[in-house]
């Protein structure tokens, strides 16, 4: 029984599994920092999904790819900018807004320019590099973890630990969590706070594209419309959680990773494939309730 | 003192033209990467969103725009009161699902047999959203993210449900057995139009006195100014917090019978989320600044969009999702115009008993 859940691809899955929502929590916590209540990750992620796809087939590289990606993201943070700095919108709003464009521009764009709908494959789609590590070979549970992933799983690992000393020595990142704590501080100190909370979109909109592109031209080498399926939101959830620390976020999403990947399994062994694709939602609400009754605070300075 | 006011009044129409100019532009972007043909497009638009054989379009236009309505409204009565529930979704989609099953076990009962369906749908509605309320108040989990979150749930549910156990097999998709047509809502003489737009005209008129006449009306709106207020106020906000989430989870769920009842007749998987009822509802509500007056014709408006496009996309090959897009430049560009929605704490987090 143990196992059946313990094979070799249950390990190896766990990376592809956690990078994406690893990504856009990263892009997410920044945000969170620097007191701009971003909910818009999901339309962030699918439209970069859909950006990779079309970059790696144009480009005809997965460099092009993921650049591409990156641009999708960028732009919907600019969306996000333009009205939510500068024309003062409401986040929420803004942000329900973009996960609508984010949306309607992937599966229109999909459909005018492929002129396919649902799914689209193709030959050209280049999928992202995976690298070998020679000296993790023989060590076989760390071989299987962290041996032979993608490009960005090592990327978000690294991010995790450089956001963790950015945030926390770096000036800029000191700038970023006075925005999000105190706006007037920052103001006093003679930087302007809207150049801040940009800043903070556009690295939310790279690493949110990076994310929608390790789902399109690394997990898979296809397009599916919606193929973000709520991962968006579930960042969002993470970020709350841990508070905008890097840290517990990589902790808190690894815990996700893992009950992806057992759902996987568990499908394997006969449950409905909608049960087990339920299970990250479920689980989101359950520590979400057990971090309230751990008192584990949220920030509260990040809303509206 | 005029002069002044006439700057600014200028000023205003410079800018709704910019705005009309700008959201113009950007369709016919769209137009061009979809390389349709500009002139036929709009005439498919305006012809397959008002117009048709016998105005068929029209009709199919209002029995959206019924929909769109009473999600909106599903929307603004929650949203007023300060409560972010994004959870329409899910509350649509029991709502369908129960009334389905409903509808189907009483097909001997006649016009009983309707209402039976409707008010069971309308409760499973209510009930979901009332476990968003609960996460909230007892559990500290914000309704924003916890109202969200049920939706998938409730898509999976019901995917899992009908595609499984209650599947019509024989049909060929994941979806449940035809109603009987002793439960199908009957249709206005001589059209394709049910009655169900009678039934939200009459869930409009309810909101409306309520919030007009009512004592819960006006604490409701006194705890979506401002939550902390209306708790030092002595106003019972856990009570208005969840009688608020489990009206605006009935009339949620209500559209979802009417959908199952009166349009499709069955509840095939992906049904009420696909077309994005609950969102459009959403940025109906928003685009008219959480006004219940002007509801109706920004009903209209969504559903005018949404036919117009699927018109589009028979006559001139344009994907409809360019609706969704629509949908979302036109509230980016109100946005700026409505302010913050409220205090909301209990929506996004922020803990009020520190």
């Amino acid at each position: 029984m143990i196992e059946d859940f313990l094979d070799p691809e249950f390990f190896s899955s766990i990376a592809r599994l956690t990078t994406p929502i690893l990504l856009a929590a990263l892009g997410g916590l920044i945000c969170h920092r620097a007191g701009v209540f971003n909910i818009a990750l999901e339309g962030f992620i699918l439209l970069g999904a859909f950006m990779a796809v079309l970059g790696s087939y144009i480009g005809d590289s997965a460099f092009w790819g993921a650049l591409s990606a990156i641009l999708g993201g960028i732009f919907l943070a600019l969306v996000f900018s333009e009205f939510h700095l500068r024309r003062r919108g409401d986040p929420i709003v803004v942000s329900i807004a973009i996960n609508l464009l984010g949306l309607g521009l992937s599966t229109y764009l999909l459909r005018s320019i492929f002129d396919v709908s649902g799914v689209f494959s193709h030959p050209n789609i280049h999928k992202l590099p995976t690298i070998n590590w020679p000296f993790l070979d023989s060590l076989w549970l760390l071989d299987l973890i962290f041996n032979d992933q993608s490009i960005l799983f090592y990327l978000a690992i690294l991010s995790v630990i450089a956001f963790h000393y950015f945030l926390k020595y770096h000036k800029i990142g000191l700038w970023i969590r006075v925005a999000g704590e105190n706006q007037e501080a920052l103001r006093s100190s003679g930087s302007n706070p809207v150049q801040v909370k940009f800043l903070a979109l556009l690295i939310c909109g790279i690493f949110c594209g990076l994310a929608g592109a390790q789902l399109s031209i690394s997990n898979v080498g296809l397009f599916v419309e919606n193929m973000s399926a709520g991962r968006g939101w579930i960042a969002v959830v993470v970020v709350l959680l841990c508070a905008g620390r890097p840290i517990p976020l990589f902790f808190l999403i690894i815990l996700f990773g893992v009950v992806d990947s057992l759902s996987l399994r568990i499908q394997g062994l006969g449950l409905p494939q909608q049960i087990t694709e339920m299970m990250p939602y479920i689980v989101s609400i359950l520590v979400l309730v057990f971090a309230s009754f751990r008192r584990f605070r949220f920030s509260s300075k990040t809303h509206l | 003192m005029s002069k002044i006011n006439k700057t600014k009044t200028a000023g205003i129409v410079i800018e709704t033209l910019a705005t009309f100019l700008s959201i113009s532009l950007i369709i016919f972007f769209l137009l061009y990467l979809a390389d349709a043909n500009f002139s036929e497009a709009i005439r498919g638009f305006i012809k397959s969103s008002i117009g048709g054989r016998k105005n068929a379009y029209l009709f199919t236009t209002f029995s959206k725009m019924a929909l769109i309505t009473g999600m909106a409204i599903a929307a603004l009565i929650a949203f007023r009161a300060g409560l972010f529930n994004i959870g329409g979704e899910g509350q649509l989609v029991v709502g369908g699902l129960v009334s389905a099953f409903v509808g189907l076990s009483v097909a001997d009962f006649g016009l009983y047999g309707i209402l039976l369906a409707l008010a069971s749908g309308m409760a499973a509605g209510a009930i979901w959203a009332l476990l968003s309320g609960f996460l909230t108040i007892y559990m500290g989990v914000p309704l924003l993210v916890g109202s969200l979150l049920l939706n998938y749930p409730a898509r999976y549910i019901s995917s899992y449900l009908v595609s499984h156990p209650f599947r019509d097999v024989n049909s060929g998709l994941p979806q449940t057995f035809l109603l009987p047509k002793s439960v199908w809502l009957p249709y206005f003489q001589g059209t394709r139009l049910d009655v169900g737009i009678i039934l939200i005209f009459l869930v409009y008129l309810f909101i409306l006195v309520i919030s007009q006449k009512t004592k819960y009306g006006y604490y409701s709106k006194c705890m979506g100014i401002s939550f902390s207020f209306a708790k030092i106020s002595g106003l019972p906000t856990k009570k208005i917090v969840f009688e608020t989430l489990a009206l605006s989870g009935a009339i949620a769920g209500l559209v979802g019978s009417i959908a199952v009842l009166g349009i499709h007749h069955r509840f095939t998987d992906g049904m009420l989320v696909q077309p994005l009822y609950a969102w459009t509802g959403i940025i109906a509500a928003l685009m008219v600044n959480l006004n219940l007056w002007g509801i109706p014709l920004a009903g209209f408006f969504f559903a005018a969009i949404s036919t117009g496009a699927a018109g589009m996309e028979r006559i001139a090959q344009v994907p409809k999702e360019i609706a969704t897009i629509i949908q979302a430049i036109i509230i980016l560009f109100v946005v700026g115009k409505l302010g913050s929605l409220g205090s909301a704490s209990i929506s996004s987090g922020e803990s009020d008993h520190d």
